[in-house]
């Protein structure tokens, strides 16, 4: 963890990781016991179609009923045992479904019919459900036609290099992906985001434009880049109103491989940081407990320390050993009880060091003060929430040490909220 | 893969870069104790019994407040004894027990505590303060009445801007500029020694915990606006440098103007009211009723933070 200089006055600057040097190959992580994956969806006390005991082959896809978008697609064969609802981020309610594996590898025959004639509604139903997440409803959605494709190539936080790192081994996946993605969309504009300093690895090889991003942070960051690209940000009907969709580059190169193969991708690329800040690489199956990655490493984990989904900036705590990788875990964080930063009541001070780090010129100390009070409108009306980049520094540097960056996820996803619902009232 | 252990959730991010209110608060008592240090060398055991005695109240102050309004105790923190080291250092070494009292009384409840404590106060506490003993309790802190029975080896015995105010420049002429940066002049028992407080400023700016825009701004207006003055006659206005090493002028400009939740966050704002607190100093100085302008004018520039921190730059991505 960086600490303040001496010299407070000097403003921190991070670099994002570049993948530049070699990394060994990745540990390969043997199927465990048992794989948890998530549906998006609430479970319903009738249940569904989705049975607990039934065989699943290896990327089957489990919807809870027939007719549901929300899918998860099975990274293992066995049998299914608990199917429970998960409690997710903001509330959310998902379903966990619990695999019992069985050790065979037998490929469910679905997909590989599907895939003969690529669409969208073929990558709706089952690469949505795939590392990466693409999200297809967006590309779909009649009101907002996207006119231009996104392909996010750097990494979204500090320490984590594995976006890159599978983009540059799958440069190949990556160009059948794009040409799928063409083909299904009918978009000619498909842009590529990538780190500055290694364009030229990637100039003429892909058949997309190329545009490169700073490797200072939060440069990269996916709405620093949007504003890059467009001069804009979204507001709350996000990104899709502006006619613009952001891919992961790790999920276009699921894509390109699911279509030649056949196959759907189950497994993830994940960095795995250690208490001493050594970064181990491993490639897993979806599902698999954290526990099981960290025992690999011999990473030992004690009360109270901390293990984080994501990057140190803008990651996810979570509470368990036992919570399984999920479609967008690209690295896990692991802090010790001593190396946690402790959290104080204190209210804002005004002394403005947030206001001078802030990338996007928000006047963080106003806004903090609406957002405490559960004013999210008039803080996104007066004081530029929506100007945020999500870069989480101005909570790094906070001397009274607020949440704030909590605050501001939590005000966006509130006022999302309330607008898909009035939008759902006028229809 | 059931274990049992329980760790810590938190929001993102997981780093912090350390700083936190009671490092702030225990830094700035630091870089003010030289100019303290050297008001106990002056003026001797006097002055170490109002530091003492504003420190100690001011904390009690706070403590029973924090009681009283079933609030957690803050008083860890070390801000409520910054707020009496600093009501200390504007006294004059003769002032009496009941007035540091009262003192740290005005500054910590009715400058702050009573507006909701730390990062509430729209004014700073410690010139509120101040600013209430100056005109309820005129005498007390009239330097020259208080330090009559001093013995002291300055070159002059009386108030500089006292006497600049009543009988012109003429009379403060013969007073060395090296002298007034020593602090060896009377005044505040903390706020004379231009040297020990601008070192303590520079240290308190490059620790990144006051804004040095202010502080620049503020000595900047001063210097300007009395040499405006000091140019059109220089037979009853006194010289930019007089104005800079006397009074509370580098008091004000790096430890009342520079207080955080009173002062604006952005640059511009930032030059604006450190420049108009300057300009206001040198004013009520030179044409005003009252012998320093400094609390006042910072009082002034108090008012309009909100107001000027209004300017700021355009946050991205913004439709037109």
């Amino acid at each position: 963890m960086r600490k303040r200089s001496f010299f407070g006055l000097s403003t921190p600057t991070f670099h994002y990781e570049l993948a530049t040097e070699s990394l060994a190959d990745p540990v390969a992580i043997p199927t465990p016991e048992t794989l948890t994956l998530y549906i998006k969806k609430e479970l319903k006390r009738s249940g569904g179609d989705l049975k607990v005991g039934a065989a699943v082959k290896t990327g089957q896809r489990l919807a809870l009923s027939e007719g549901d978008t929300a899918c998860a697609i099975a990274s293992a064969c066995g049998t299914i045992c608990a199917i429970e609802p998960f409690l997710a981020d903001y509330g959310q309610t998902w379903t966990a479904v619990t695999i019992q594996t069985d050790g065979s590898d037998e490929e469910d025959a679905a997909f590989a019919e599907a895939s003969q004639a690529p669409s969208l509604e073929t990558l709706k139903q089952y690469l949505a459900a795939c590392p990466g997440e693409p999200d297809v409803a967006p590309l779909m959605d009649p009101r907002w036609p996207v006119t231009t494709l996104v392909i996010y190539g750097g990494n979204a936080d500090l320490l984590i290099d594995t976006s890159l790192h599978v983009f540059k081994q799958n440069a190949e996946a990556v160009n059948a992906g794009i040409e799928i993605l063409r083909k299904a969309t009918g978009i000619e504009d498909i842009v590529i985001v990538v780190p500055e300093e290694s364009v030229q690895n990637y100039s003429g090889h892909l058949d997309a434009r190329i545009q490169a991003v700073p490797s200072q942070y939060p440069q990269a960051q996916p709405l620093m880049v949007l504003y890059h690209l467009t001069g804009r940000l979204p507001d709350e009907k996000g990104m899709a109103a502006m006619g613009i969709h952001f891919i992961r580059a790790e999920a276009v190169a699921g894509i390109g491989q699911a279509f030649s193969t056949g196959r759907l991708p189950v497994e993830k690329t994940i960095a795995v940081i250690d208490k001493q800040g050594k970064k181990h690489l491993a490639r897993a199956k979806v599902g698999t407990p954290v526990g099981r990655l960290l025992k690999t490493f011999g990473v030992e984990i004690n009360d109270q320390d901390k293990i984080i989904f994501g990057g140190p900036m803008t990651g996810n705590a979570i509470y368990s050993e036992s919570q399984p990788i999920g479609l967008d875990t690209d690295g896990i964080l692991v802090q010790d009880r001593n190396a946690i930063p402790l959290y104080s009541d204190y209210p804002c001070i005004n002394c403005g060091d947030c206001v001078r780090i802030c990338p996007a010129n928000v006047p963080v100390n106003l806004l903090v003060r609406f957002l405490e009070a559960g004013q999210y409108t008039e803080g996104a009306d007066l004081y530029d929430l929506y100007s945020c980049i999500e870069c989480g520094l101005c909570s790094y540097v906070c001397v009274s040490r607020i949440p704030i960056y909590q605050y501001i996820k939590l005000a966006k996803y509130e006022l999302g909220r309330i607008t898909s619902a009035e939008e759902i009232d006028e229809q | 893969m059931n274990s049992k252990k329980t760790l810590i959730v938190s929001h993102a991010p997981f780093w912090h870069d350390g700083s936190g209110i009671p490092e702030r608060s225990y830094h700035a008592i630091i870089a003010a104790l030289p100019a303290a240090v050297v008001g106990i060398a002056y003026y001797g055991v006097p002055a170490l019994g109002v530091i003492c005695l504003a420190m100690s109240t001011a904390i009690l102050w706070e403590l029973l407040l924090n009681y009283a309004s079933k609030r957690p105790i803050t008083v860890a923190n070390g801000n409520a004894a910054l707020i009496g080291l600093l009501l200390a250092m504007v006294l004059p070494a003769s002032a009496p027990w009941w007035l540091v009292v009262v003192g740290t009384f005005l500054a910590i409840v009715i400058g702050m505590q009573i507006f909701g404590g730390l990062g509430a106060n729209p004014f700073n506490p410690v010139a509120l303060a101040v600013a209430i003993l100056m005109v309820s309790y005129k005498t007390h802190l009239d330097f020259d009445a208080g330090l009559v029975n001093f013995s002291l080896s300055f070159p002059s015995m009386t108030d500089p801007l006292a006497a600049l105010k009543a009988f012109g420049p003429a009379a403060v002429e013969h007073l060395n500029l090296v002298d007034l940066f020593m602090g060896r002049q009377v005044g505040g028992l903390g706020s004379t020694c231009g040297l020990a407080l601008t070192l303590g400023g520079l240290y308190l700016i490059v620790r990144g915990i006051i804004r040095w825009e202010i502080s620049v701004a503020f000595i900047a207006a001063v210097f300007v606006t009395a040499m405006l003055f000091y140019m059109v006659d220089p037979t009853r206005y006194a010289s930019p440098l007089f104005h800079l090493l006397t009074g509370y002028t580098l008091f004000g400009a790096f430890f009342l103007a520079t207080e955080s939740s009173s002062s604006p966050v952005n640059f511009v704002p930032m030059l604006i009211y450190g420049a108009l607190g300057g300009v206001m100093t040198v004013l009520i100085r030179n044409i005003g009723a009252y012998v320093d302008g400094v609390i006042f004018a910072i009082l002034l520039i108090n008012l309009i933070n909100p107001l000027v921190d209004k300017i700021r730059p355009k946050a991205i991505g913004k439709a037109a």
